[in-house]
């Protein structure tokens, strides 16, 4: 019987090469998939119309061209800061990939001891939200500063707080994508080098630098998206610097001009989408490095070189602990600085803005909500665009749609929420000041990242699962949960991980959208900066990294023990 | 287009079970906008809900200009039932976007003919106390820069004071607002750009809300914060180094008011708290925190506030402020928002 079935599959597969034959099995993928776009192009693209339409339009809703936009390239308090903004951006991330691609070096490269420790201690900053840092400057370098005299008498509040607060807040996430382009290396490379008589340095610039150019060119345009597009570093720390980020919000929330921070908006998208282009170009250059011959590279000890890259990650890891330390120890000084005894007063949130303990609490539902529907999301979109048939348009659309996310910065999405969601004629107003419109809006906003990850880790799987489930007449869907799933088990943990994270953090898209049923931490954070409660701020800074990486904790834990179950077959 | 149907009908249906959830519960919730501080609201809640069972506040508290620019943002489609502790400006402002219906609250009458709009039969909006600016002036770290205690707003444009004072952004700030308001109005539009264009030399910032400054002032960030009095009286009672200093050339104020929103579905509801905010109970309430309050004869002075600070608060025009708050705006943000020119 079995052997039948065989023969009668594999005379149907030659018959596909021919005419495909769409089975009832490809509707229901189909339709799952065309779903997922669905939910897509509601919760990005129509709002993102919405807000373009509105950066065209007078307060009364009537078109009116291009005014908006003569008005903001006319006002030279809005204009002047493109220039703010790029140039701020642009010397964080020249100063922060270097830094970072010296401590992935040392961490792949070198043979010093403690990298576990060291590569913790510099993802520290993925836990906070980036108000956080920033916090944590104003007590080391403000005007009551432990260490101000290290400005030289230079104003924290500006460029050049900025630059320093986005430099910690975006050393992480460079860092990161640095480590996976260093992460493998042909040794067989640096040993033609070194048979050809090549120097240390000439191998770095002929062997390593080309390997990880790509990667590189990454890091920089990544880094320069999470700096402009950053909205919490200039808020606390901009004083009479004018960016993007920060417009945005001060046209919608101080001056009431809704159409005039749509055009704001619209002017930081293109910075934004230009990046992202340019590091999808850089991307798709990459090509593996590793081919099936390869001889992995294994660093030989080299106790001065050694040395040297662990000093130099001690001094990176300091300064990252430090930040930390400041912000934890503000947030239970008495009275800063005149009384620095110990008290817990800051932590008594209901007494300040941003609604008090509730809105921690509304922070973990949301990230708990967004970490389960995200992740189901992203991973069911994933698989049907990787191994689904045919449909080559309906998954190339899906393929582009879900990489738009990136693009978007928060602040412009969560605009256009309140644009597209709070109209009286759409019939999803309802959602509007829920807890619904920030879980929805959060994953739209993480989207890509979470999408690529569950991609990568499809890509890893033989396509054969597929066709040996399909020939023994196993539904997909059993083989997706019983296969696909569990062999991809590590990837959608990160993916929970990475967007619980996220939601615990973000600030920029759910400022314009949370109630004062849904106030966040993060939002309360801001609100509490805001009005000069500087540190309850920084009590709330560190509750946040302090559950996120509890939080974190226990994954590693939980995964450890269920790879351990799932992962077996990878090991003999 | 069916497929919008259908989700227009599943939207239906949500609505309608929610509203019928809450049809459910005897007692009615107010869905109240307000600007008061954060840390008064549990107070005027318990106060109000005892006197009227059956009436549960809901608050949504943010500050005025963000309050005020969920209002707008809300405006085809208003939620709030009431708005209530927001800045009169504001509320005018709103009125222009027809967004309250008139209520003469019982006993509105006893109030002081200032606090109130007199201009409708059926009062659009209705004051509840004032919120006074003030300067707030940490004695210590002056001391460390020898900075004498400014006792006028002329003071503050001396060069002494270079760098050491900070104000907030009017385009945010309700009581930045003010502030400008009232020097427009003490000394006409002129001199008033005049003044602010020597002040701004001396600002080393400008801060996205009011009570900022004077935060920043008592805990040594700046010497100098303009603000209101009620920060600076609260931050000298927890202990800060503080002077609070009302300008001997008159202060700008605002009110604190309320207005029922023209469709609420509570309207019961909000007449009672309409009512209950020009009673005398209520004015003793808002006495605790803040000095100068609707209704005549009621208020005591306050700890730490300044002394005499009613006498100097000037005859404001609400009207004029409201009428004028975008083209002064615009034209602050014009000479002063664009001082992060960048270096060329």
């Amino acid at each position: 019987m079995s052997n039948g079935a065989i023969t009668t599959t594999a005379a149907g597969l030659a018959g596909q090469t021919i005419k495909p034959k769409v089975s009832s099995e490809d509707w229901i993928m189909r339709a799952v998939l065309v779903g997922i776009a669905l939910y897509l192009l509601i919760t990005m693209v129509f709002p993102l119309y919405a807000i373009l339409s509105k950066s065209f339009e007078n307060p009364d809703g009537v078109f009116i061209g291009l005014s908006n936009y003569i008005k903001f390239f006319s006002t030279p308090a809005l204009f002047w800061s493109i220039q703010n903004s790029l140039t701020v951006t642009l010397i964080t991330t020249f100063i922060v990939v270097p830094l970072a691609f010296v401590f992935a070096y040392a961490l792949t490269r070198s043979c010093m001891p403690f990298k576990g420790l060291f590569k913790g201690i510099a993802l520290i900053p993925i836990l906070m939200p980036s108000l956080l840092p920033a916090i944590a400057l104003v007590y080391l370098f403000g005007a009551q500063g432990l260490i101000k005299g290290a400005l030289m008498g230079q104003e924290l509040y500006g460029p050049i707080g900025i630059v320093m607060g986005e430099c910690i807040f975006v050393f992480p996430h460079v860092l990161t994508i640095l480590l996976i382009a260093m992460a493998n290396a042909d040794a067989r490379l640096y040993e033609a080098a070194q048979v050809l008589g090549a120097g240390k340095i000439k191998t770095f610039f002929t062997v390593t630098l080309p390997g990880v150019r790509y990667g590189l060119v990454s890091a920089f345009f990544v880094g320069f998206t999470l700096v402009i597009t950053d909205f919490g570093v200039p808020k606390v720390l901009g004083g009479k610097y004018n960016v993007l980020a920060t417009d945005i919000y001060k046209q919608v929330v101080g001056r009431l001009d809704f159409e005039m921070g749509a055009v704001v908006g619209m002017v930081l998208l293109v910075p934004a989408v230009a990046a992202f282009f340019a590091d999808r170009i850089a991307q798709s250059r990459q090509v593996a490095l590793l081919s099936a011959r390869a001889v992995p590279y294994e660093p030989k000890p080299s106790r001065r070189f050694d040395m040297m890259m662990m000093g130099f990650c001690m001094l990176i890891g300091a300064l990252i602990l430090t930040v930390l330390g400041t912000a934890a120890f503000a947030s239970v000084a008495k009275l800063w600085p005149y009384n620095l005894s110990f008290s817990l007063n800051h932590y008594d949130f209901d007494l300040m803005d941003g609604g008090g303990w509730d809105s921690y609490f509304n922070t973990l539902e949301l990230a708990a909500w967004v970490a389960v529907i995200g992740t189901m999301a992203v991973f069911t979109g994933a698989y049907l665009v990787e191994k689904s048939k045919g449909f080559e348009t309906g998954r190339s659309m899906m393929q582009f749609l879900c990489m738009i996310p990136m693009a978007v910065p928060g602040l412009v999405l969560g605009l256009a929420y309140i644009f597209f969601f709070n109209d009286p004629d759409n019939p999803l107003g309802f959602i509007y000041h829920t807890m619904p419109i920030l879980v929805i809006c959060t994953v739209t906003h993480f989207y890509t990242v979470s999408h690529l990850t569950a991609v990568t880790a499809l890509k890893q799987m033989d396509p054969e699962f597929e066709a040996v489930s399909s020939s023994l007449k196993v539904p997909f869907y059993r083989t997706f949960i019983r296969v696909t799933v569990p062999v991809c088990l590590p990837a959608i943990l990160d993916i929970s991980m990475y967007l619980f994270v996220n939601a615990m953090t973000t600030v920029s898209a759910v400022v314009f959208l949370y109630s004062p049923d849904t106030a966040l931490a993060s939002v309360a954070m801001l609100n509490m900066d805001d009005a000069g409660d500087t540190a309850p701020a920084a009590a709330m800074g560190m509750l946040i990294v302090g559950t996120a990486a509890g939080v974190r904790l226990v994954h590693m834990l939980l995964s450890h023990g269920l790879l351990r179950r799932t992962q077996a077959w990878r090991y003999r | 287009m069916k497929f919008a149907k259908t989700f227009t009908l599943l939207a239906g249906g949500a609505a309608m079970a929610l509203a019928a959830n809450t049809n459910a519960n005897a007692a009615t919730d107010l869905l109240v906008y307000t600007a008061v501080e954060a840390d008064e609201l549990k107070g005027f809640k318990n106060a109000f809900e005892a006197d009227n069972p059956g009436i549960n506040i809901k608050w949504v508290r943010d500050s005025t200009g963000i309050i005020t620019s969920k209002l707008l943002a809300e405006k085809e489609n208003p939620k709030a039932d009431i708005v209530w502790g927001v800045a009169a400006t504001s509320l005018l402002l709103l009125s222009k976007h027809n967004y309250f219906q008139g209520y003469a609250p019982k006993g509105v009458e006893k109030l002081d003919k200032k606090y109130y709009d007199t201009k409708n039969k059926k009062p659009l909006w209705v004051g509840q106390r004032a919120w006074i600016a003030s300067v707030c002036y940490n004695t210590v770290e002056a001391g460390k820069h020898k900075l004498p205690l400014p006792t006028s707003w002329a003071d503050l444009t001396k060069p002494v004071y270079k760098g050491h004072v900070i104000m907030p952004n009017p385009n945010s700030s309700g009581t930045g607002f003010l502030d400008v308001s009232s020097w427009m109005q003490m000394q006409g539009e002129e001199a008033a750009w005049k003044y602010m264009d020597a002040l701004h030399v001396n600002i080393a910032r400008y801060t996205h809300s009011g009570s900022k400054p004077c935060k920043l002032a008592a805990k040594g960030e700046i010497p100098i914060g303009v603000s209101f009095a009620y920060r600076g009286a609260k931050s000298k009672n927890a202990g800060a180094p503080l002077e609070v200093v009302a300008p001997i050339e008159g202060v700008g104020w605002d009110l604190e008011a309320f207005g029922i929103v023209r469709n609420t579905k509570n309207l019961k509801a909000a007449r009672a708290l309409a009512d209950w905010s020009v009673t005398k109970k209520a004015n003793i309430i808002y006495n605790e925190a803040y000095a100068v309050v609707a209704m005549p004869g009621i208020a005591k002075p306050v700890k730490n506030f300044p002394v005499g600070i009613e006498d100097k608060m000037i005859t404001n025009d609400f009207q004029w402020a409201a009428d004028n708050r975008i083209r002064i705006l615009d034209e602050w943000r014009k000479r002063y928002d664009g001082k992060s020119e960048p270096k060329k």
